[in-house]
């Protein structure tokens, strides 16, 4: 059974079910399963996409993510796009020198429209919204989503609001209230999630990452698409991951998987990596410890994009690093700013700080032998440093000298 | 009227306390469970609060107060 919308058949069957009970759901605007509170899972008609799908057809697609939507939650012809997608995969030969490993791999999202990965969860949650007839468009942010929520929300001219703390660095709110309206609210994070959950649930708005979370969490898989993709059709022997609410982890195991189910590759042997910094690493410490289900914490880490205490996603990002073979990694406070200046000395990429919890945990991957020499290895690069500027900033030095040659020359015949 | 979904863990000799029939007595809460699962060392049950809002904070405070994780089954909502 197929569907119409804006006057084009989808030629998809897509459901929602619950990831715990398996209860199968309409495609709507819900995330909770109203029967067992599960979070619901986007479900494909695999069958019947693996009669049309093949390389060549997606090859030929169009140079951004929606170049996958036959594993999407939505078209390319009614997609909200702003070209988010297709971002460089590179060979890092100068990291992999010095870290040991000579398949080393940048997956550099930083090159995204508004500088991080969560350009591809909004497209698709934007997409639906305008699916669902929705007029205005929300989220709670602390950085990175309140830039990508606000610039897909005016690309398809829906009214934006994004919550931010009132504390929030000034450059980062000017970056998202640029497209869009910016709230700040006078409290702290706590108080700002709640408020949002309240509004959630009052309004009829769509809230990106509440009650789009399974159209809008779909897009990360994208991810794990190009990854395969870029390195001609085979699934790396190792990804590093950010873990912040353990959506992204998710996803990109369920992305290689679905192009094995789809017979686009042959296999997946992927160990996935969880990496977290010490003031927020849940999903981490469970692992290490042995436990299933992550114990929440309240945040206190430099790196913002990774704070989140209490991981939706938390159950199920545990269960995959153990069932893929991979690790967990939980990377000193102090070591984030080394991790990032490793990147950009070695490759050129200047990324934020949960960029410099990935480069951190690749070393330590590394050292300890659990990244072989020669194995494909890809580390994800999720955002841009020039959003996280004060991470760096005291442990840059910066020579100045006075407007002549004599100066330059003292400065640099030392 | 207003309704939470959370998850309560525990662990140890707290496994063996009715938490969710006192919640019910101390408080003006209706507690509708949908999830659980208690073995010999740990515990966790998924439920809805209904009551009042302030009530169901109180509700909340006091299990914190007793030794309970509890979380917000949706997760963080605001993202960096």
């Amino acid at each position: 059974m197929y569907r119409k919308v804006g006057g084009i058949e989808i030629t998809k069957n897509i459901n929602l079910q619950c990831k715990e009970c398996q209860r199968v759901y309409d495609e709507e605007p819900v995330y909770v399963c109203e029967y067992c509170f599960g979070p619901l899972e986007v479900m494909y008609d695999y069958d019947n996409i693996s009669r049309t799908i093949s390389r060549d057809k997606i090859s030929d697609g169009p140079n951004n993510l929606w170049r996958y939507d036959d594993l999407l939650p939505g078209s390319r012809e009614q997609a909200v796009n702003i070209g988010a997608g297709m971002t460089p995969l590179l060979k890092a030969n100068n990291l992999g020198r010095e870290l040991g490993l000579s398949d080393l791999w940048i997956k550099n999202d930083s090159a995204n429209p508004t500088h991080s990965f969560k350009d591809r969860v909004v497209s698709v949650a934007t997409t639906k919204a305008l699916e669902f007839k929705f007029e205005t468009i929300a989220c709670a942010s602390t950085g990175n989503l309140a830039g990508a929520t606000a610039a897909h929300g005016a690309k398809a001219g829906l009214k934006t609001i994004v919550f931010v703390p009132e504390d929030l660095e000034e450059g980062k709110i000017v970056g998202a209230a640029i497209f869009g309206s910016v709230v700040k609210v006078r409290g702290n994070y706590d108080e700002v999630n709640r408020l949002c959950s309240e509004l959630g649930d009052d309004k009829r708005w769509a809230f990106v990452n509440i009650n789009m979370r399974p159209y809008y969490s779909e897009g990360s898989k994208t991810l794990a698409f190009e990854v395969v993709e870029q390195l001609g059709w085979s699934a790396p022997d190792h990804i590093v991951v950010p873990v912040a609410s353990g959506s992204l982890f998710t996803k990109i195991w369920k992305g290689l998987n679905e192009l094995q189910t789809l017979r686009l590759i042959d296999g997946v042997a992927t160990k996935m990596h969880v990496a977290q910094p010490y003031g927020c690493a849940p999903v981490a410490n469970a692992i290490l410890d042995g436990n299933t289900h992550p114990k929440p914490v309240i945040p206190e880490t430099i790196a913002k994009s990774l704070a989140i205490g209490n991981p939706a996603d938390g159950y199920y990002s545990i269960d995959i690093a153990n069932k893929s073979k991979g690790t967990a990694n939980i990377v000193a406070e102090t070591d984030i700013a080394e991790g990032i200046k490793l990147l950009a000395e070695t490759e050129g990429i200047f990324t934020e700080t949960a960029g410099g919890v990935v480069i951190s945990s690749l070393k330590r991957l590394a050292e300890s032998g659990k990244i072989g020499k020669d194995q494909k290895t890809v580390a994800l690069i999720t955002g841009t440093g020039l959003k996280t500027i004060e991470a760096v900033k005291d442990s840059i030095k910066i020579n100045t000298i006075e407007p002549n040659v004599q100066s330059f020359n003292e400065m640099f015949s030392r | 009227m207003s309704k939470v979904r959370i998850r309560l863990s525990f662990s140890g000799s707290r496994i063996k306390r009715p938490f969710v029939y006192e919640l019910g007595k101390k408080f003006n809460v209706v507690t509708n469970i949908r999830r659980a699962e208690v073995s010999d060392s740990e515990g966790w049950v998924v439920l809805e609060l209904e009551s009042e809002q302030k009530e169901i904070d109180r509700a909340i405070k006091w299990t914190i107060d007793e030794g309970v994780h509890v979380t917000i089954i949706e997760g963080d909502f605001i993202e960096g």
